[in-house]
């Protein structure tokens, strides 16, 4: 043994997730497809907001979802039933999708069709606050949601979910009259840890606020297909 | 537990990192990590899981050493630096903004190795390479 050697490194601890998801987010700019990573508590929405995004955009885009789900394919079977293809992810103990599991499920996805033929690919993320936040797939926006059942302090004790977000969707706003919640409290935490994303108010249940939403998902792809860009130095777009 | 994920991408990291010691397997006493609070990660809970993944395996033995790295704040009016705190809703106390800028707490690096290398293969200049200044904002995940 000679003298002790040190190796100044400064690399992301998760590098190797991050390598990952760079690939990922470089097939998807050579299919010129914009991918959302759709992230939330579980029960904030995700799949009923999906199902009538899915519906509302299918007339103009060519759109796929890869779902994540812990142990059943419950929400994949909701969102086939709408008309467009769905992979789901089975991420068994993992309580996140990481880029690995995003690329296996491309991979099932280029039987079934050609990615190229897509203009967006939804990634919707296991329902959880915390590492999903963490762990990059490869998207080009990051959506996070939180439903005004939820309470006023979640952007405030998930804040790092929530300043990662690109776009934040306050939803079920139909159940506002039967709740002691004050939402300009809710969308002031968020500002307070993330002034720079887009908020918009949203239920997929009254319907909402969904036309602003579709608009800003609509900007997001022309921004990207136009110029791809890494996540990082996209624009952040506000909200109409 | 997430942190068991985070050990295994740790790992990974690391694993390329021993590539380049090709064919020769680096001995490593220590690996250096830097982790913001403004993160997911819990520190004791990375150690533990750390010494029950690297058991057995080329990194057995291998300490995992944490810096916790605060978070701190810049207000974007007055440009002063500032600790967030939850309860003020991570505004700034001097001019109540909201949390524009983060100067560091978003850490999530591997700094350096400390590491030996079996006699017959010692490089002929050291691995050292310049230390990279503490808050680096190269880190955004």
């Amino acid at each position: 043994m000679h003298m002790p050697l040190e190796d100044t490194i400064g690399l992301n601890l998760l590098a190797a997730n991050q390598h990952q998801a760079e690939h990922n987010r470089e097939h998807f700019d050579a299919w010129r497809l914009l991918c959302l990573n759709v992230m939330s508590s579980p029960g904030a929405g995700k799949t009923s907001l999906l199902e009538r995004s899915l519906a509302a955009l299918a007339p103009d885009l060519q759109m796929a979802v890869l779902e994540g789900d812990m142990t059943t394919q419950l929400d994949a079977e909701r969102l086939e039933a709408v008309g467009v293809p769905v992979v789901p992810i089975t991420t068994g103990r993992a309580c996140h999708l990481d880029a690995a599991m995003v690329s296996g499920g491309l991979k099932l996805l280029k039987q079934r069709l050609d990615p190229a033929s897509l203009d967006l690919l939804w990634v919707e993320n296991v329902g959880n606050l915390v590492c999903p936040a963490e762990f990059e797939v490869g998207e080009h926006r990051k959506v996070a949601l939180l439903s005004v059942t939820e309470g006023d302090d979640k952007p405030l004790k998930y804040p790092v979910m929530f300043r990662e977000a690109d776009c934040v969707l306050i939803t079920k706003t139909d159940l506002l009259p039967y709740l002691p919640v004050d939402i300009e409290r809710i969308e002031a935490h968020i500002r307070a840890v993330n002034p720079r994303c887009a908020v918009i108010r949203v239920s997929a249940s009254s319907g909402e606020g969904l036309e602003t939403w579709h608009q800003w998902v609509r900007e997001q792809r022309v921004a990207v297909v136009t110029t791809p860009a890494t996540r990082e130095s996209a624009p952040a777009l506000m909200a109409a | 537990m997430h942190e068991v994920d985070m050990t295994k991408c740790l790992l990974l990291s690391m694993q390329e990192w021993k590539q380049q010691h090709d064919p020769v397997t680096p001995r490593v006493q220590t690996v250096h990590l830097q982790v913001g609070t403004f993160t997911c990660v819990e520190p004791d809970q990375l150690v533990t899981t750390w010494r029950a993944a690297v058991r057995g395996s080329w990194l057995d033995g291998a300490e995992l050493a944490i810096e916790t790295v605060p978070l701190v704040g810049r207000c974007v009016l007055c440009n002063g630096t500032y600790s967030p705190d939850p309860e003020q809703a991570y505004r700034s106390p001097c001019c109540n903004h909201p949390m524009e800028e983060i100067v560091s707490g978003r850490e999530l690096r591997i700094r350096s190795v400390d590491y030996r290398l079996p006699d017959s293969s010692c490089p002929a200049a050291s691995a050292t390479t310049a230390p990279q200044p503490p808050f680096a904002t190269a880190s955004a995940v």
